[in-house]
């Protein structure tokens, strides 16, 4: 018996610092969601497609043009952060007056324009980097090192996001635009200008989310769809546009799949994390951080 | 400083602004006034950008700026404030005042931004402390933001949106304070709109009356109101206001 609860405590140990680790990549991901959401007001349903791109765009970088792993990540970060804001300047700003089912059809079409788009151009089959990042055995503990670069590099980006929005003007700006938008022009700012750096950088975090999945997933046309639902989740949980809800809910999102899964199989550990979405959803409909009326 | 001619702003069939035309000169304060709805509001929006002319001229220092988007107007030297203030509440005092300061100018340098601030803030009287939060500030104190951010975008002309409304008499006469300390200090023209007519009359060099879009009398306050075209419009909605504006500028004429 006791042999046992050591066992398992080394497990959930193990099971808990896992959660973490994953937390930090589905944090990242609601961040770059929610910084577009909160800021423009535009869900962009896509978001997941664009990952996918930018996992598609590493694989080809490294596996077919032989770049080195950290020369091709930049580049692909910059890769995905033109294309959101392409997206931004071709679908979203001729749509911003519109009403919101509008905008979100048509990033929901851009989802599957992006995922058709791959299936003609690279297939179906499914593709990975050809690199194996060795296990960190820690005590009794195993953990993957793609996983523990994952977090630390999540960790920065959010960081480097958290002093841009706090230190400079334009994420002052940036931080302040969706209260008035008519103001905001009214103290000089070019709003448009605003929206594409807004997305840009949203873009830019899905780059910078793509280059650390693609060290843990195969690449295929419908990647997105294994963590662009949770991604909606969390920033739901968090309350929409809210970065600190989000942050939160990733890491209580992470500790329920990985804790989940412990118990039984990881899919359980998904079926466990929607139920709770959907009891909290009743609970707290505007959030977890969401002050009670 | 300021040339509009023929300014028509039509929203389907209804003409809320209907060929107006004024000037304003260097270093003036024009008084705007007019009952509800008389296009004083419509008349900042298009100086301001917000709202594009459906026909007519704004020259400002010699170029027409009539359909500019606003930041390319504010960069050109128009500031403008708001009747019900609009401060951003994520943002400190400080902050929003900067803000302006920083993209206003159309420098984009911290520094001359930061330095933009702390003069304009000092300016209204607000404190320049970095961290003080815009949820302390009171009806009056939420003024002195908004004049503080039009301040730091370093306007050569100002536009004044009802300034004192919801303000008691002492604070309404400290506003309109002010507004002639900013002309007289800064050297900046302001063109201030307005409700109440008796503050008003007191600073105003020249003052221009809307009714129904269109321009019903224009000159000193004195002459403007005694003006019967002025005191019909007022009469009925304002009249005591009237009259007793009617009676100070009087008086200050008769010295």
């Amino acid at each position: 018996m006791q042999a046992f609860l050591d066992i398992f405590d080394i497990y959930l140990l193990e099971a808990v610092i896992n959660g973490i680790l994953l937390g930090g990549v589905l944090a990242l991901l609601a961040l770059g969601l929610n910084l577009i959401f909160g800021v423009i007001d535009v869900t962009w349903i896509c978001y997941a497609e664009l990952v996918m791109i930018g996992m598609y765009a590493m694989y080809f970088m490294v596996q077919y043009y032989g770049l080195s792993y950290f020369i091709a990540a930049p580049f692909t970060i910059l890769l995905v952060a033109l294309l959101g804001a392409l997206l931004h300047y071709l679908v979203i700003a001729p749509l911003l007056t519109a009403p919101p089912i509008n905008q979100l059809l048509a990033t929901g079409g851009v989802l599957f324009v992006l995922q058709s788009f791959a299936t003609v151009a690279f297939g179906i089959d499914f593709r990975n980097l050809g690199i194996r990042l060795p296990v960190l055995a820690f005590g009794d503990m195993n953990f993957s090192y793609a996983r523990l670069l994952s977090f630390l590099a999540a960790l920065v980006g959010m960081v480097a996001v958290y002093l841009f929005m706090t230190r400079t003007f334009t994420g002052t700006a940036i931080r302040a635009i969706s209260q008035d938008r008519q103001i905001m022009a009214l103290m000089g700012v070019d709003t448009k200008r605003m929206y594409i750096i807004t997305s840009a950088l949203g873009g830019g975090l899905a780059g910078l989310a793509a280059c650390l999945l693609v060290l843990q997933y195969d690449v295929h046309p419908f990647v997105g769809l294994s963590f662009g639902p949770i991604t909606f989740l969390i920033c739901v949980l968090g309350g929409l546009g809210n970065f600190i809800g989000g942050f939160i809910a990733a890491f209580v999102f992470a500790e329920i799949i990985s804790l989940g899964g412990l118990f039984s199989d990881l899919e359980w550990g998904y079926v466990l994390a929607f139920a709770f979405f959907i009891v909290m959803m009743f609970i707290r409909p505007a959030g977890l951080l969401a002050r009670r009326r | 400083m300021l040339e509009v001619s023929g300014l028509v702003k039509r929203f389907g069939g209804f003409k809320a602004v209907n060929n107006v035309s004024f000037r304003v000169d260097q270093g003036e304060i024009l008084g705007l006034i007019g009952p509800n709805g008389s296009g004083k509001s419509t008349i900042f929006n298009m100086l301001s950008g917000t709202l594009p002319p459906t026909s007519g001229s704004i020259l400002f220092a010699g170029h027409e700026i009539a359909g500019l988007a606003p930041h390319r107007i504010i960069n050109r030297g128009i500031g403008r404030t708001f009747q019900i203030p609009r401060p951003f509440r994520k943002l400190t005092i400080f902050e929003n005042v900067a803000l302006a300061g920083f993209y206003g100018q159309g420098r984009h340098s911290r520094v001359k931004a930061e330095e933009a601030a702390e003069r304009a803030l000092a300016m209204v009287g607000l404190p320049t402390d970095r961290h003080a939060s815009v949820d302390g500030l009171g009806a009056a104190g939420l003024k002195k933001l908004e004049l503080a951010k039009a301040l730091a975008t370093a306007p050569k002309l100002l536009l004044a949106d009802e300034s004192l409304g919801g303000l008691d008499e002492a604070e309404m006469d400290q506003a309109a304070e002010m507004l002639r300390k900013i002309r007289d200090e800064l050297g900046i023209t302001i063109i201030w709109v307005e409700h109440i007519m008796g503050v008003l009359m007191r600073v105003v060099d020249r003052v221009m009356v809307l009714d129904h879009g269109e321009k019903i009398s224009e000159g000193l306050p004195s002459a403007v109101a005694s003006d019967p075209r002025v005191i019909e419009v007022y009469l009925g909605t304002d009249a005591e206001t009237t009259q007793a504006a009617a009676a100070e500028a009087r008086r200050r004429a008769g010295v």
